[in-house]
């Protein structure tokens, strides 16, 4: 994974220090809050029912060991013991005390940590693929051009403030595992004819209020032209996005108000100055990038050994968990594993101080000391020896880890909602629960097969409910928490917005109403048809009528 | 009062500011002084301007654009582009396109809104001088310029990208 140099390290001992004054001023009276907001929003700092909140940054969701470690470590003292794997693959804390944040930002750089940009009106975390680099699919590794994109937009004077957060996501594999199409800037790496490595670049995704997919401003741009077009697009956003109305302040608003056609005009008119430039990137960079991300020592292996062919007959829970949460690796007897976050009874994506030690221990004992943690808030081991899956089955167990549920009903991407987050609507992470109990039951998950389902708290989106094949979202009736069902959504290739069913539910219904789309599912699919598939074959209603006839 | 940083430096501020509303009949109480009109009265009365005032400048708005003087802005000492909030962002794309596009060497100024935490990417995106805010503390601004020793992007002070230095 990348390295620091002495510009990176020197750089962020200095953001350190700059954020230790201003939150010295702050705490002094010299600076306003509204004044102190976005400096240390840009620093990752929410102000939260509870608590701050602090979201660390992890690049494109790739952790070490040692930055495991760290992060176990800042859990126990400045938290209550656990942190929170976010749905831009980074971590959050929920309790650390403002006058503490200073201190803990230094503890993350010894790691080349930090909470830089991951939230404020500004460029966020650019997110990736989880199987970047091992993933059998892929046109080239999107990790080096993450970093690259990192370094451009990290500290970038010009767009500190932007009329709104600004979400950029690459995708290097034919499958969208990156929700790509739904960032403010979605890129797609692919080849031209004469095999010249570049990125289709969408604009204008996003979800929140106003969900929408992102659309084609350039279909090829060549990859030594990547940082100039994104500047270009950055700028006529930065000038023209509205600033009178915050729910009107993505880009998406921009793109759709100004029209494509023209939207695309003004950016070719900004990258006409700015192409060819010293934008333009090297080949000596694009190496450069290219070379903290080679692949690690792999070891020549037989595929399939009679090791996992003797476990996986042995051992039926293993077996299960190996054809739920193993996929296959470019590398002949390798695999990737994904370690659930969503054992029933946790809330999604909450992960504690020991799991942290215990991620840190069982990467450096399977997987080249590295892990990824997923837009789905799940954690990657991403090159484990076949062989060796078995002792890494048996070595999750202490840990509560062994959830052999990817990607199914029980995978569910949750916000924090209600307990935690002072926008809410309503609570989510309970939601989660009734329906992972009711669930629970793991032929039941295998027979239901692959399905997504997403809650958010409100219309913020945070838990991408628009896009789950089933959508959750906390809405307030008169004061009370309801939730509207929406069937049909995708982040992959296809990308595509929910249908809302009708009339919201009460909190109690939903694990019944979940019941009713599955059984509708299990009685209409066709031979391994996927739940999202039999949606787009037969339409809403059969689900609707089924869900309301109840009522009637 | 108003202080004014110049090149890093903290210097008397010679420049008078004659608000949007202001029309011609504002330039005679004003005669032979250096004053910095707004757009509009650029527009409408620049000969005027110039034949009455010791020097002009010229000040835009944050949603204002430079297309109506971008093929002349060697006429201008100074331009200076208007904070109406601190946290508008749109200045420091107009600063940098002055700066690093069209090759404007003369004075650019940051004013209204202008704030310490602010200060370092103004000065990169190629502001090189601010009229601060009245509350804020000179000797606290005069530091901000070196919160950091090096940076990722191409700025004013250093038109090179990291990689090209790296
Ligand atoms: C608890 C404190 C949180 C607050 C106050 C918060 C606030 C918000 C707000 C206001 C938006 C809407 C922005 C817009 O539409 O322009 C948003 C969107 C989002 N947030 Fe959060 N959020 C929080 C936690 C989280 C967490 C824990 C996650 C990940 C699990 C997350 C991931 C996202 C995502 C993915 C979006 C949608 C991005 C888009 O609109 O394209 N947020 N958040
Ligand atoms: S979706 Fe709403 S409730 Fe959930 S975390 Fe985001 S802002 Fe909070």
């Amino acid at each position: 994974m990348y390295r620091y140099d002495g510009y990176d390290a020197t750089m962020l001992e200095e953001r350190v220090i700059q954020f230790r004054s201003q939150t010295n001023r702050y705490l002094e009276g010299k600076l306003t809050d509204a004044e102190f907001l976005p400096l240390r929003l840009q620093n990752g700092l929410y102000v939260q029912r509870l608590a701050p909140m602090l979201r660390i940054a992890v690049p494109y969701g790739m952790l070490s060991a040692r930055q495991l470690r760290k992060l176990a470590f800042i859990s126990s003292h400045y938290d209550k013991g656990y942190g929170h794997f976010t749905t831009r693959q980074n971590i959050q804390f929920n309790w650390p005390a403002l006058e503490d944040v200073p201190d803990l930002l230094a503890h993350l750089a010894e790691v080349e940590m930090h909470a830089i940009q991951t939230s404020g009106n500004c460029i966020r975390n650019t997110t990736t693929d989880q199987f970047a680099g091992v993933a059998v699919d892929e046109i080239e590794d999107s990790r080096p051009y993450c970093e690259i994109i990192r370094q451009w937009s990290t500290f970038h004077p010009e767009f500190a403030y932007l009329p709104r957060k600004f979400k950029i996501a690459v995708c290097g594999t034919q499958e969208d595992h990156a929700a790509t199409q739904v960032h403010d800037i979605g890129l797609y790496l692919r080849k031209n004819e004469a095999g010249e490595t570049g990125f289709q670049i969408l604009a204008g995704g996003g979800l929140g209020r106003t969900p929408v997919i992102g659309q084609v401003v350039f279909d090829f741009v060549e990859r030594h032209d990547l940082l100039s077009a994104l500047e270009a697009i950055l700028r006529v956003y930065n000038r023209e996005g509205r600033r009178d109305n915050k729910y009107k302040a993505r880009i998406k608003i921009l793109v759709r108000e100004t029209g494509l056609e023209t939207f695309r005009e003004k950016v070719m008119h900004e990258w006409k100055q700015l192409r060819g430039g010293s934008l333009t990137l090297t080949d000596a960079e694009i190496e450069r990038c290219k070379s903290y991300f080679q692949e690690p020592a792999y070891k020549a292996l037989e595929p399939n050994p009679a090791s996992l062919r003797e476990a996986l007959a042995r051992d039926v829970l293993f077996a299960s968990w190996f054809s739920h949460n193993v996929t296959p690796h470019k590398k002949l007897g390798y695999a990737a594993v994904a370690i659930s976050f969503k054992k029933t009874g946790y809330a999604p994506g909450d992960v504690s101080e020991e799991q942290l030690n215990a991620l840190a221990h069982l990467a450096e004992r399977f997987s080249f000391g590295e892990v990824r943690v997923t837009h789905a808030q799940n954690v990657i081991l991403a090159d484990v020896e076949e062989s060796e899956l078995y002792n890494l089955y048996l070595s999750l167990a202490p840990d509560s880890l062994q959830a052999d549920n990817l990607n199914k009903l029980s995978d569910i991407i949750c916000c924090p909602g209600g307990d935690f987050c002072a926008l809410a609507n309503a609570k989510s992470i309970p939601i989660a629960e009734a329906i992972q109990r009711r669930f629970d039951d793991r032929d039941l998950l295998a027979d239901i097969g692959e399905v997504s389902l997403n809650i958010s708290g409100c219309m913020n989106a945070c838990g991408h409910h628009h896009v789950g094949n089933i959508g959750v979202l906390g809405v307030d009736k008169k004061g009370e928490e309801f939730y509207q069902v929406s069937i049909g959504g995708s982040s992959k290739r296809e990308a595509k917005l929910g249908k809302i069913l009708g009339p919201s539910f009460a909190q109690t219904d939903i694990p019944s109403v979940v019941a009713d789309l599955v059984s509708v599912y299990r009685e209409r699919r066709l031979a391994d048809e996927k739940f999202i598939d039999t949606v787009e074959r037969i339409g809403v209603d059969p689900f609707k009528k089924r869900v309301y006839e109840k009522d009637q | 009062m108003t202080s004014l940083i110049r090149n890093r430096n903290a210097v008397p501020n010679e420049w008078a500011l004659l608000q949007s509303a202001s029309g011609p009949d504002a330039f005679s109480a004003l005669r032979g002084r250096k004053v910095l009109l707004p757009l509009e009265l650029i527009l409408s009365d620049e000969d005027e301007a110039r034949a009455q005032l010791g020097a002009i400048g010229v000040w835009l708005d944050s949603h204002q654009d430079l297309a109506s003087i971008e093929n002349r802005i060697a006429d201008f000492q100074l331009i200076a582009l208007n904070f109406p909030v601190f946290s508008d962002g749109r200045p420091f794309s107009l600063a940098r396109r002055l700066r690093l596009e069209l090759g404007f060497t003369g004075e650019i100024r940051a004013i209204g809104d202008v704030l310490r935490d602010q200060l370092c990417f103004l000065e990169r995106c190629g502001f090189n001088s601010f009229a601060l805010r009245s509350d804020q503390d000179v000797d606290e601004c005069l530091s901000a310029f070196d919160d950091f020793s090096s940076t990722y992007t191409a700025t004013a002070l250093n038109q090179e990208p990291i990689f090209r230095r790296r």
